[in-house]
């Protein structure tokens, strides 16, 4: 909302300076975002006063010495007859810039030299009805600046008003604010002090009335409370007076006509939206307020042809459609140079039925904005009795009738507050009469019964039902700085930590540690390579049509970051993130769970002068990785790897549950981008179903932890001490020649189970494939540990038991290599 | 000589050898001090070894026993430094550049956007605070109806929401967590709970579709706007320094009565005004306000016992600000050259 500071001191004669009134507005009722200064063109005019002039001979020219209060006298040069010694004028220096763009420069003529420009009216953008320079009637000293003499300097301010505040959508409104803020009472506006008085006819009617030659009718009252017009005959359509103009365009508007910016002025003055018809292109001189007819169209005041239906609510003529009610005119019946009667409209519409009309027709106005957060329905009759009157004066027009359909709103309901309630909210006790004094200021009607305030809402204000409302307009009035800010003690909470919130923690300390970046990109995908995409949630309103799913696996999105980096010539990339990933389920609300992903690809190491190229990341890395994140993620658990098939390299699980996979990823990338591995690890639901239904709670209830939850919450066994060894260990090695068939997990599981209980160790140091060794097999060898806890193990025992493991082997098909 | 003549040279031997064999500094330098003590023409113990000769014959096993000691101790000695000169070779020889880079490790980072809602977590659990989270794809009534939001009223446009089904949305704020722990727990209730939050708007150098807020609830008997002043003037402090000031000015929530939006005074001018602050001296850090009954009440809890005050704060704002980020962009885009730089 921008609102004028000379038209919000003409309500309230506050005598505040526009940053005064920023900062009272910004602490008291709503946030002022900026002050322009309407008049900033004329920022660098100063007053100056010529002390000495005389007439250059033969020439219209004068030369001047000019005190423009640097403490030197300056030459300047005049080319303007009316230069009076002692006199003052607005001045610009030379290098300033005046308002018509003119950059003053130095300059000679005829030998003396011009530091600058004495100015007129018209260089000054200020009208041009005088001649000649502009003679200024002031006691300011010279220097001073011109907008500190001249009241021209408006400055726009800014406010943010949020939607439980329209009353602040109007000048009266903000002025009721300060006045309140102040203690200065609001005034009526000078520019309508001579308004004349209106001896019309008034026409009353529930749901029709007519006078003045129209008649008016509401169908439903639901839709359009009440329905108030003038009829105003012989206007003149012409620009409007000065000060109309200044008012509009003050708060940012264009300057029309005298008719549309009269209805404009009161719009941003009273916060009542009215529109003016052209009577005589009223079919039928008939006003019918209505649902639009299935098919109807009208051609609104912007041009643009817009297709009705019955949720839509129309003013009509005895025909057609002629208004979008509360929305905007139409063009057929817009007021133009050719008007000579004027029908013009004040009335209330549900805020409900704008904003329907507002949405299907898919435009915004000033009305419909004000419509749909609420305007005064108490302040019809005086809006249009004042916005007639002005009309018929800017017009030279003469108001004929007045039209009234409907009822006067119900009187407000009034709100109980006790000021008890006041203390235990605030924390802070406001004794009961300044609260009534507060709720006074504001245009609450407050009856005080004891401890207890029965404080009735004034018309405007349709944001305050209940005793909290009532609080905050005391809490804001007297100013939340007042309030205490001491800490104080607390009681400790009942919430524990969401085990999904330690476990994230948990999760980004160990693969920050291993050297990843955490990420939080987008969860939107394309859906290519998700699978069924029925499986996938779809966005109703996607922002991007080519990404309009949610994913369902963290993996997808960290693929085409990885991509991204890619494009950017990064190879070596290290990304995880902990995050939710979705999926649909028919006719149920889609399943959100958190998962844990990562990717890497490229450099194991960074380059060192020791190892310009460090090898990739392999599979085993990802495995290394996937084991790091399973202990993180599931404290105590064992997790075992199960071999996957295709991109699947393995399916890891925690006894038969099915927990999460290490994956080959598959990337859109160049060719000089090496292998890129991923895993990703499920650490449970987050439910939306209803904790409790609406109005119900379900303290007390626990619900069940199951499945990957339970992982989550799992604890690790404390490491139980193992005695440090006091015996030498013994090793040996064991060279086999493995059928490609066998899995090396089998050889070494088979090793440690038959190893017996003195084997402390098994290590696989080595795998080869190739000369010496048989087609179908490879060369796998594993290092021993034996040891005894209380003697040193002889070569025979060893011997023994290379033999024992050799012979069990032979059952997997495995024999040493020779 | 006589035996006790022989034995204090030994003693004399014994006694200044190892000064010598400890100033040697330099493997050469021990090879002459080992020459000087056991070097077969000019050592001492090798001369003292000869001379034994000339003692009376009864004194020469006592005097023979006593030098070959003292030899075994010196070659114990000579030996020792050897190797410790050498191992100091090893590590300082001329042939080590030092000026030469270390080798590096590849360095993990946390998110820009996670270390600010770590920095705040960490406030508040001083403060006695737990974390709570909800989900992501929320329940309508939980996102808006629950909160107070009026059905079809222009406050929901302050939220342009992207829907995922009849009555299923993308939060759009962190605020229906509250009313999932008020529903699930009992108070005394003091929570923050992070996480992502939607709107409909496109990318702009200060919007992004997804954001991440953090979210604190605080309801008990005798809570009070006081509380709300004080627990989030404390945060400003311990976050921004204890000499920050802050205002508190009204706002509107529909699930807060009254509300008030915090600022910071700007850090960027001290509050003199300057493009950072829109020239107003202040930033805006949260919104705040005393939960509004109709929550309380939406959770099943008696309005009148219990009051609460809530917050929420976007820490993706913070983060661009204090790093300087011109783009909020490049929070999302995961490129490894921006992560890099958090790492240093
Ligand atoms: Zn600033």
């Amino acid at each position: 909302m921008n609102l004028s500071h000379a038209w919000l001191s003409r309500f309230v004669p506050h005598g505040k300076t526009p940053e005064q009134v920023r900062d009272l507005l910004t602490a008291h009722v709503a946030t002022v975002e900026g002050l322009e200064a309407l008049r900033a063109d004329l920022a660098p005019i100063v007053v100056a006063q010529v002390v000495a002039s005389e007439k250059v001979p033969d020439t219209k020219l004068s030369f001047n010495k000019v005190d423009d209060g640097s403490g030197e006298l300056l030459e300047v040069i005049c080319g303007a007859n009316n230069v009076v010694v002692g006199n003052k004028y607005p001045f610009a220096r030379s290098g300033t810039t005046i308002p018509t763009g003119l950059k003053i420069e130095k300059r000679k003529i005829r030998g003396f030299t011009s530091n600058g420009m004495l100015c007129s009216a018209d260089e000054l953008k200020l009208g041009s009805d005088h001649d000649g320079i502009y003679t200024l009637d002031t006691d300011a000293a010279p220097g001073t600046p011109f907008l500190d003499v001249m009241p021209l300097g408006d400055v726009q301010i800014q406010l943010d008003v949020l939607p439980n505040r329209p009353d602040l959508l109007s000048h009266l409104g903000v002025a009721r604010e300060l006045s309140a803020i102040t203690g200065v009472k609001l005034a009526a506006p000078k520019e309508l002090a001579d308004l004349p008085a209106l001896g019309e006819s008034l026409s009353q009617g529930e749901r029709e009335a007519s006078g003045g030659g129209i008649s008016v009718r509401v169908e439903d009252s639901t839709d359009c409370p009440r329905y108030m017009a003038a009829v105003i005959t012989g206007v003149t359509v012409c620009p409007s007076p000065d000060w109309l103009r200044d008012a509009v365009e003050s708060v940012g508007g264009r300057s029309i006509n005298n008719v549309v910016d009269a209805t404009n002025y009161m719009l941003h003055g009273f916060g009542q939206p009215m529109h003016a018809f052209d009577k005589a292109k009223l079919g039928g001189a008939g006003i019918v307020v209505r649902r639009a007819k299935p098919g109807e169209t009208l051609v609104t005041l912007d041009g643009s042809t817009r297709k009705l239906d019955p949720e839509m609510l129309v003013i009509a003529d005895a025909e057609r459609a002629t208004a979008l009610a509360g929305v905007m005119g139409g063009k057929d019946s817009e007021v133009t140079d050719a008007t000579t009667d004027i029908v013009l409209e004040v009335a209330t519409f549900s805020a409900k039925q704008v904003r329907v009309t507002r949405r299907k027709a898919g435009l915004s106005t000033d009305a419909s904005y004000r419509f749909e957060r609420g305007v005064d329905d108490a302040m019809v009759p005086q809006a249009l009795a004042l916005g007639a009157a002005l009309l018929a004066q800017v017009s030279g027009g003469h108001v004929e009738a007045l039209v009234d359909v409907g009822r006067a709103p119900a009187p407000r309901t009034p709100v109980t507050l006790s000021v008890a309630r006041v203390a235990r909210v605030l924390g802070d006790a406001v004794p009961r009469e300044e609260c009534a004094r507060l709720l006074g200021a504001l245009g609450f009607e407050v009856i005080v019964k004891g401890e207890t305030l029965m404080a009735t809402p004034p018309s405007w204000r349709h944001d305050v039902s209940r005793d909290v409302d009532l609080i905050e307009e005391i809490a804001r009035l007297r100013g939340f700085d007042r309030l205490p800010d001491e800490l104080t003690g607390h009681r400790p909470g009942s919430v524990p930590d969401h085990p999904l919130w330690t476990a994230y923690r948990r999760i980004r300390d160990a693969l920050v540690a291993a050297g990843l970046h955490e990420v939080r990109p987008l969860p939107f995908t394309s859906g290519a390579g998700q699978g069924d995409i029925t499986s996938l949630v779809r966005v109703q309103n996607p922002l991007a049509e080519d990404e309009p799913y949610l994913r369902s696996s963290i993996l997808d999105t960290l693929a085409r970051r990885a991509e991204y980096n890619l494009n950017r010539m990064q190879g070596h990339v290290r990304l995880f993130e902990v995050g939710s990933v979705f999926g649909a389920q028919p006719g149920k609300a889609p399943r959100e769970s958190m998962h844990a992903a990562l990717l890497v690809m490229g450099q194991r190491r960074p380059s060192h002068f020791t190892e310009a190229a460090p090898p990739a990341f392999d599979a085993w890395d990802a495995k290394a990785l996937a084991e790091t994140l399973a202990a993180a993620a599931y404290p105590g658990a064992t997790v075992t790897f199960e071999a996957g098939s295709e991109a699947v390299l393995w399916r890891m699980l925690v006894g038969a549950q099915f927990v999460g996979e290490v994956r080959r990823v598959s990337l859109d990338a160049p060719v000089w981008a090496s292998a890129a591995f991923g895993v990703e690890l499920m650490l449970g639901e987050v439910s939306s179903a209803s904790v409790a239904a609406a109005g119900q709670h379900a303290h007390g209830a626990v619900p069940p932890v199951t499945g990957v939850a339970a992982l989550v919450q799992g604890t690790r066994v404390p490491q139980r001490f193992v005695p440090l060894p006091t015996q030498p260990a013994a090793e040996f090695d064991l060279a086999l020649l493995v059928p490609d068939a066998v899995p090396a997990g089998d050889v070494e599981g088979l090793l440690k189970r038959t190893g017996g209980e003195l084997l402390e160790r098994v290590m696989l140091f080595d795998e080869f494939r190739g000369k010496g060794v048989p087609e179908g097999t490879r060369s796998l060898a594993w290092r021993l540990t034996f040891r005894h806890p209380e003697r040193t193990l002889r070569e025979k025992e060893l011997e023994g038991r290379r033999s024992q493991l050799l012979k069990a082997l032979e059952t997997l098909g495995v024999r040493p290599r020779a | 000589m006589t035996l006790s003549e022989y034995l204090d040279k030994l003693s004399a031997l014994e006694a200044q050898a190892p000064a010598q064999i400890a100033g040697a500094d330099s493997i050469d330098a021990l090879a002459t001090v080992k020459n000087a003590l056991l070097g077969r023409q000019a050592g001492a113990l090798t001369a003292l070894m000869n001379a034994l000769g000339e003692l009376p014959k009864d004194d020469r096993r006592a005097a023979g026993a006593g030098a070959n000691k003292l030899k075994v101790a010196l070659e114990e000695s000579l030996e020792l430094r050897r190797a410790q000169l050498a191992a100091q070779a090893a590590n300082s020889g001329p042939t080590l550049d030092l000026s030469m880079p270390a080798r590096d490790r590849w360095q993990g980072t946390v998110h820009p956007v996670s270390m600010v809602i770590d920095e705040v977590v960490e406030i508040f659990r001083e403060l006695g605070f737990t974390i709570a989270l909800g989900p992501e794809a929320e329940q309508s009534w939980y996102n808006f109806g629950a909160l107070n939001f009026p059905a079809d009223h222009p406050a929901m446009d302050m939220h342009d929401t992207l829907y995922l089904g009849q009555d299923q949305v993308l939060r759009t704020h962190t605020s229906p967590v509250q009313v999932r722990t008020l529903q699930q727990y009992a108070p005394p209730i003091r929570i923050l709970a992070p996480g992502n939050v939607y709107r409909r708007d496109f990318f702009d150098p200060s919007h992004a579709p997804m954001f991440a807020q953090v979210e604190g609830l605080v309801v008990d008997e005798g809570v009070s706007f006081a509380d709300l002043k004080a627990t989030l003037s404390h945060f400003a402090r311990r976050y921004f320094g204890a000499n920050i000031k802050t205002r508190f000015r009204p706002s509107f929530f529909p699930f807060t009565e009254p509300s008030a939006e915090m600022d910071v005074q700007c850090g960027v001018c001290g509050g003199a005004g300057c493009g950072v602050c829109k020239h107003s001296g202040w930033v805006e850090i949260l919104g705040s306000g005393m939960v509004h009954p109709a929550v309380l009440e939406n959770a099943g809890l008696d309005s009148e016992k219990y009051t609460g005050w809530a917050f929420g704060m976007g820490p993706a704002r913070t983060a661009i600000s204090r790093h300087g980020i011109p783009d909020i962009r490049i929070l999302y885009d995961s490129d490894v050259r921006f992560l890099d730089q958090f790492g240093k």
